[in-house]
């Protein structure tokens, strides 16, 4: 069985690497995500680990080390933040499009500049269409728990294909919580041992990784990858269920929360979701229809599961904690109304860009989000589509 | 695009798994500069062949025989190692007569 322990979200990423044992993990240091790597180099130093552990230049190299380990069939970690992941980008698409199935913690934070140290989802949002499987994550156990599982999806020979799994920097990094760990043999035994088909050390069977690829097949190898992703969302309800013959925590794409006989919902990410909660509860109590959808994998988009979520719900708003500047509405926003658009489910759709650069979200905000939407039920109409939440006028 | 394979039928992500077969990639169509070698100028000291950087130059029992110009890229990185006292290949437009 495993054991009750109060961890930082940074910790349990770092117990869930020590538990996996990769072989190799490269790492540069960057807020918030350093502690992390602290937590794991220090299991490195104890010979707790046998790992190879590449300490490099920058994040640009740690992604590329990571390329070229996991191209060797070595099982890869990594994790970054917010500009390490913008300057690792480049290999962060290379590592896609060679299948390469990689798992990296992103310890989310604005992206510069101005300089800011703090969450939002600027930085893996930048990444969304770079191939990656993207599991978010409420609290430290969901870190832990994405990890675990996150190897053995990026692993499956359907897939291969990386996967990063987030973590809202401080509010989650840097934050106590109870959580509960798994043993470490029931870690191993769940993720298995990696044994990639092709792999360059393997010199009986020399192969070629990454070579030139022109209009003559570029597009297949994309088309494949497309297929890859599809055959994720199999994968993902299958580890998840599995996960939770283990531990008790079952995991699908995403989570209805208090989503019985709800007229107005919230759609968020990360660990907003768990401030949500704590006013959908609020606000239940005194007999209102609310509730909430967390998301939890943003690549593979869940579209039929939202789509059932959201079917009896007549008003939604959509948290992005990031924006696409110029764009109608936040990443999230546009992904959910374009899976609405042609659907036979009527629900009025409203945006809420929040909490860029580590701005609080408070529970009387998300209250006063559900008065919008009640507001918008009554008037029959919607005055603003796109709101930014918490900045002032 | 007739003869090409389907993207069910080619390994993921852009892998080669057999080894060896560069050869059957047809590279010539990409020279602007086609080398044009003169037999009776040449010493046959292959310079070019260990320059070459598409393994181009055909050489049979230890002399040059010609270009491969299915292969040949024409960086002309032949012509400029031929010994200047010989300057048996010359490099000319594609195009522009001259036979090969
Ligand atoms: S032009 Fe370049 S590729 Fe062609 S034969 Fe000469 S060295 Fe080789
Ligand atoms: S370098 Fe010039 S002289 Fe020497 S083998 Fe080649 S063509 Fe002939």
């Amino acid at each position: 069985m495993g054991k009750i322990v109060a961890l930082t979200g940074n910790d349990a990423a770092g117990t869930a690497m020590v538990q996996i044992k990769p072989d190799v993990v490269a790492a540069f240091p960057i807020t918030p995500q350093t502690e992390l790597m602290h937590k794991f180099a220090d299991a490195v130093a104890d010979g707790e680990v046998d790992t190879e552990f590449v300490l490099v230049e920058s994040e640009h190299s740690a992604m590329s080390a990571a390329v070229g380990a996991a191209a060797a069939g070595a099982r890869v970690m990594t994790a970054t933040s917010a500009n390490g992941f913008a300057l690792m980008w480049e290999i962060v698409y290379i590592a896609a499009s060679n299948r390469l199935p990689i798992v990296m913690t992103l310890v989310n934070r604005a992206l510069s500049a101005p300089i800011n140290i703090h969450c939002d989802h600027s930085d893996s949002m930048g990444g969304r269409d770079a191939g990656w499987i993207q599991i978010h994550s409420e609290n430290s156990q969901e870190v832990y728990d994405n990890l675990i599982q996150g190897v053995k999806i990026a692993e499956n020979k359907d897939v291969l294909l990386p996967v990063m799994v987030t973590s809202d920097g401080f509010i989650l990094s840097h934050t106590l919580e109870r959580m509960e760990i798994l043993d470490e043999e029931d870690v191993h035994r769940f993720v298995g041992e990696y044994k990639p088909a092709h792999t360059l050390l393997d010199v009986d069977h020399p192969v070629t990784f990454g070579p030139l690829d022109l209009p003559d097949y570029y597009f297949e190898h994309k088309r494949q990858q497309v297929l890859a992703m599809e055959e994720a969302r199999r994968v993902i309800l299958e580890v998840g269920k599995e996960f939770e013959k283990l531990s008790g925590r079952g995991y699908g794409f995403l989570e209805e929360y208090q989503m019985e006989g709800a007229e107005r919902a919230i759609v968020a990410l990360g660990s907003t979701a768990g401030t949500v909660k704590q006013v959908v509860d609020a606000l239940r109590e005194r007999g209102e229809r609310v509730g909430l959808i967390k998301l939890r994998v943003f690549r593979p988009f869940p579209k039929e599961e939202l789509l059932e979520a959201l079917r009896e719900v007549k008003v939604v708003a959509i948290f992005d904690r990031s924006h696409s500047f110029g764009s109608f509405g936040g990443p999230l926003f546009t992904e959910v109304r374009s899976v609405l658009y042609g659907s036979d489910i009527s629900v009025e759709v409203l945006n809420y860009i929040y909490g860029l650069g580590g701005r609080n979200i408070s529970l009387e905000e998300i209250e006063g989000v559900f008065s919008d939407l009640q507001g918008v039920i009554e008037r029959g109409g919607v005055k603003e589509r796109i709101n930014y939440l918490g900045v002032r006028e | 695009m007739s003869g090409l394979k389907g993207w069910r039928e080619i390994p993921i992500g852009g892998l080669i798994l057999d080894a060896g077969n560069a050869e059957q990639y047809k590279t010539g169509s990409w020279r602007t500069y086609r080398p044009v070698w003169d037999e009776g100028k040449c010493i046959h000291c292959l310079f070019c062949w260990i320059y070459c950087p598409d393994s181009a130059i055909i050489v049979e029992e230890g002399k040059m025989k010609g270009i491969d110009l299915e292969h040949c890229k024409g960086c002309g990185i032949c012509a400029e190692e031929c010994p200047p006292k010989e300057k048996a290949i010359e490099m000319v437009l594609e195009g522009e007569g001259k036979g090969v």
